[in-house]
């Protein structure tokens, strides 16, 4: 008589298995961990590891040896580079001291973030509080860097040119980006043809919009030469102007990533429900009126998610510098990640880790700041 | 037709120096991978002549090319952690030192002793002791010689009444003078001078061009970067600081561009007869008789040095009038130092090879080097490759055979023979971390300076501090010892 693998009866477990419980079932109740167990050992294995190994790099300095690497340890003194030491002007930027309006500029910033904190005492909880002190404190220490250098006439450093990758980056890109959305959302003709023309720079590679943009920019062959000669720029170069080059840049990124911003806001507008925008027009309401009480409450959440993601891509901004002006004129247009880049590349491992390091600590605070009190206080709107 | 001619030429020699290589499919089965700089500069010579060694031994050679910039770090990376997948790398002859501070590279002298075709006393005698040898061993075998020199339009100038440079104020003198004139024939303004300027390339190497004969007045031994004796950086002075400002002068006579151009860019615009004056390595010499090069054919002529007036006071980091005290080495009043920049690709093996490898890549380099190959590789403006032999630049035949109208050929050859007979030709970096002092913190603060960020003064100190910070790193004994080492090989 053949066994009866379908038996409910209880019986004799085999070794080591709870009673009553067979392989196949033990198997099917750790079914999750054995399915997510290779993918969790992947992410140690090359992603969490070298993380930690790389602070191991930040901490120490690294020379080459007929038997491979050899570290001397060196506790923060790459960091302390950066900050204080001869790398401060290349990360920071010229410290030269404040001009008044650096000053006024400074304690204004300085009152307001002060005053935005001492407002959460009782408003939260002290994890939030404690979140909320380094945020303050990262901002007060933005503020004072722009005073020091931009507001009193020095030139800044990388982590500036890095945000001003970042926010007016992404500033402009969704302007644009949400501009043509909310166009294409509407009843035009030829919309779906502008939709795909408008996704095609995403699928382009970094690498490639750079030189495509540095051949169209070239001011001696490029197309525009002609028509800067005619209107007198004919020995203008953009990539000898500090702010030209640094406009450039965050045009040729721009480019590449409105439509990103472009396709997310575009399927966000399109899930706004015909009928709340009908409901309005029959009330009488103006399309201006439409949009700020209608439609935006309903994309915001959105629009401040692809803010986010956007703002961690464009923190590791490396390929548009690099190819375009090779981080120039002197050290105008180079970002963290170039910086990193640059050192990596002159087999300075632990300096180069140790600004790695502090892109992403940089990164973190801006973002999970952004994160709290925009992202979160919308979805919360929405919930509520 | 010419490049036809050209060709079947460096064919037929190619076929006869294969005569004296390891004997036909000795090498079947090996694979030499070679490692340097992208595009047909370098390359391109290595892979055409791979393809013959390969016919004629069995070894087959592989070219892995990378940027410019990352050519250092991945050979020493590849070679200390063990990957080892690179046998050969081809490289900047300076960079060497550090490799060899840690054991990576072969000792090519055995190779040598039992090599009749190298001829080792044809190559020249600064190539020879200086570019090739580490500490009194053989560790490379040259492929190009590198001077950096200065080059003027003939035409321009007679044009213009006026007589080339002979020093850095005459060079940004006659630059302003000519600027905007249309040197092409093609109804534009063009320019003064040109220059790369772009950061991360070859502008480190220009700014060392001016320095140099401001700096060094006592032969090769002096150097012109550091104090030798305690390794103290001699680059916050006012000799220095005035090759900064007249580097930077030389941008007003420039393409717009130039702060963005690398040394392919300043070519292109050299080649295109829009520049009176320009500094470059040898290659301009044969680039000019290349087809699309018409502009220019026979009238780009060069100086092998351009020369200063006044020198620096070491003591006193002021600069004083050239005098027989000051300047023992100075002609007609102008202290001279040609700079050796970069001091010529050169192929290193890999000491962790195995052994029938290294073999096999110490005879494609010697096949490379020998002057049957060398001495038509070097008349092609397109292989990057400069003369580096004696039998290179005393024959003008092979030059002339490539194109050079005779009268040019002297004055390329005279140029580059003036520059290796300078009892004070200016050396380049050959010490550990030479890379880092000149490719990095001499590069990035030069940048700086010339896009207005900072002041000269500022650049200056930044750069005092900078390799001072390398020197301690490495170790500043070490580092006396090895700039000591240096410095004697090329005496």
């Amino acid at each position: 008589m053949a066994k009866n693998t379908y038996n409910n009866q209880p019986g004799k477990s085999p070794a080591g298995l709870p009673p009553g419980e067979t392989w196949g079932e033990w198997f099917d109740r750790h079914a999750r961990t054995f399915f997510i167990a290779p993918a969790v050992v992947l992410i140690l294995i090359f992603a969490i590891f070298p993380t930690f190994y790389s602070i191991v790099f930040a901490l120490s300095r690294v020379k080459f040896t007929p038997n491979g690497l050899q570290f001397r340890f060196v506790w923060f003194q790459n960091f302390q580079k950066q900050f204080t030491g001869a790398e401060q002007v290349h990360f920071l930027g010229k410290l030269d001291g404040m001009g008044a309006f650096g000053w006024i500029f400074f304690l204004a910033t300085t009152a307001l973030a002060i005053w935005w904190f001492a407002r959460s005492f009782g408003r939260t909880s002290w994890v939030g509080l404690v979140g909320r002190f380094i945020s303050m404190a990262g901002f007060i220490g933005v503020s004072l860097l722009l005073s020091a250098t931009l507001l009193s006439g020095s030139s800044w450093g990388t982590l500036l040119t890095t945000l001003f990758y970042v926010v007016i980056g992404c500033l402009l890109q969704f302007v644009i980006g949400t501009g043509l959305a909310f166009l294409c959302s509407q009843p035009i003709s030829g919309k779906n043809f502008f939709r795909v023309v408008f996704f095609i720079p995403l699928m382009i590679t970094p690498l490639g919009v750079g030189y495509a943009f540095k051949m169209i920019l070239d001011v001696t062959k490029g197309p525009f030469q002609p028509f800067l000669e005619w209107v007198g720029l004919g020995s203008w170069a953009w990539s000898a102007d500090v702010w030209a080059a640094r406009w450039f840049v965050v045009g040729g990124d721009s480019w590449q990533w409105i439509p990103f911003i472009f396709i997310v806001m575009l399927a966000a507008l399109e899930n706004v429900p015909k009928d709340h925008v009908e409901a309005a027009q029959v009330d009488g309401a103006s399309s201006v009126q439409i949009f700020r009480e209608i439609i935006w409450p309903q994309v915001v959440p959105v629009a401040a998610t692809v803010i986010l993601i956007r703002m961690i891509e464009a923190f590791k901004i490396v390929d548009l510098p690099n190819i375009m002006t090779g981080g120039g004129p002197g050290i105008a247009t180079e970002s963290i990640s170039l910086q990193s880049m640059f050192l990596w590349r002159a087999n300075d491992y632990g300096q180069s880790a140790a600004v790695a390091y502090l892109l992403l600590l940089l990164t973190v605070v801006l973002c999970a700041s952004f994160f709290n009190y925009v992202v979160l206080r919308q979805l919360r709107k929405v919930h509520a | 037709m010419k490049k036809l001619l050209v060709g079947a030429l460096a064919a037929t020699t190619a076929l006869c120096g294969s005569v004296g290589l390891a004997s036909a499919g000795e090498y079947d089965g090996v694979t030499i991978n070679i490692l340097t700089r992208p595009g047909p500069v370098i390359a391109g010579r290595i892979k055409d002549r791979g393809a013959e060694f390969e016919k004629a031994t069995g070894a087959k050679i592989v070219v892995n090319e990378v940027p410019f910039a990352e050519i250092f770090q991945k050979i020493q990376t590849d070679w200390t952690t063990g990957t080892n997948s690179i046998d050969v790398g081809v490289f900047a002859a300076g960079w060497g030192v550090e490799l060899d501070a840690a054991g990576l590279l072969e000792d090519m002298d055995p190779y040598i002793a039992k090599d009749t075709k190298l001829d080792p006393a044809d190559i020249a005698p600064y190539f020879r002791e200086f570019g090739q040898k580490i500490g009194g061993k053989t560790k490379m075998l040259m492929l190009d010689g590198d001077f950096q020199m200065v080059y003027y339009r003939t035409d321009i100038l007679a044009k213009n009444n006026l007589q080339p440079p002979k020093t850095w104020e005459d060079y940004v003198a006659v630059a302003a003078a000519i600027n905007g004139q249309d040197m092409n024939g093609d109804g534009q303004a063009d320019y003064g001078s040109c220059i790369f300027k772009k950061r991360n390339a070859q502008s480190y190497f220009a700014i060392q061009t001016v320095a140099a004969s401001f700096v060094q007045t006592k032969g090769t031994a002096q150097g012109f970067h550091f104090d030798n004796a305690t390794m103290n950086p001699i680059v916050n002075n006012e000799a220095w600081k005035k090759a900064f400002e007249l580097y930077k002068e030389t941008g007003k006579y420039g393409p717009p561009e130039e702060l963005n151009h690398d040394i392919g860019d300043t070519r292109a615009v050299v080649k295109a007869g829009r520049c009176g004056l320009t500094i470059d390595w040898g290659d301009p010499g044969p680039l000019q008789i290349e087809a699309d090069a018409g502009a220019i054919k026979g009238k780009l002529y060069a100086l092998a040095a351009v020369g200063t007036k006044e020198v620096l006071d070491r003591a006193t980091g002021k600069l004083v009038p050239v005098s027989a005290e000051t300047a023992p080495y100075a002609i007609d009043g102008v202290n001279y130092a040609p700079f050796a920049a970069f001091g010529g690709w050169a192929g290193a093996i890999n000491a962790k090879a195995d052994a029938k490898k290294k073999q096999a890549s110490y005879d494609f380099l010697s096949y490379m080097n020998q002057a049957a190959q060398s001495n038509v590789d070097v008349t092609l403006g397109w292989t990057g490759y400069n003369a580096y032999r004696l039998s290179q630049l005393t024959n003008l035949e092979p030059w002339e055979k490539a194109g050079f109208p005779k009268e040019l050929a002297e004055n390329y050859l005279g140029a580059i023979n003036g520059a290796l007979n300078n009892p004070n030709m200016a050396s380049d970096f050959k010490i550990p971390g030479a890379q880092s002092y000149s490719g990095i913190v001499l590069d990035r603060e030069l940048a700086r300076y010339l896009a207005g960020e900072i002041t000269v003064d500022e650049a200056l100190k930044n750069i005092e501090d900078g390799w001072n910070e390398i020197t301690d790193d490495f170790g500043r004994d070490n580092q006396i010892a090895a700039q000591g080492l240096a410095l004697g090989a090329s005496q």
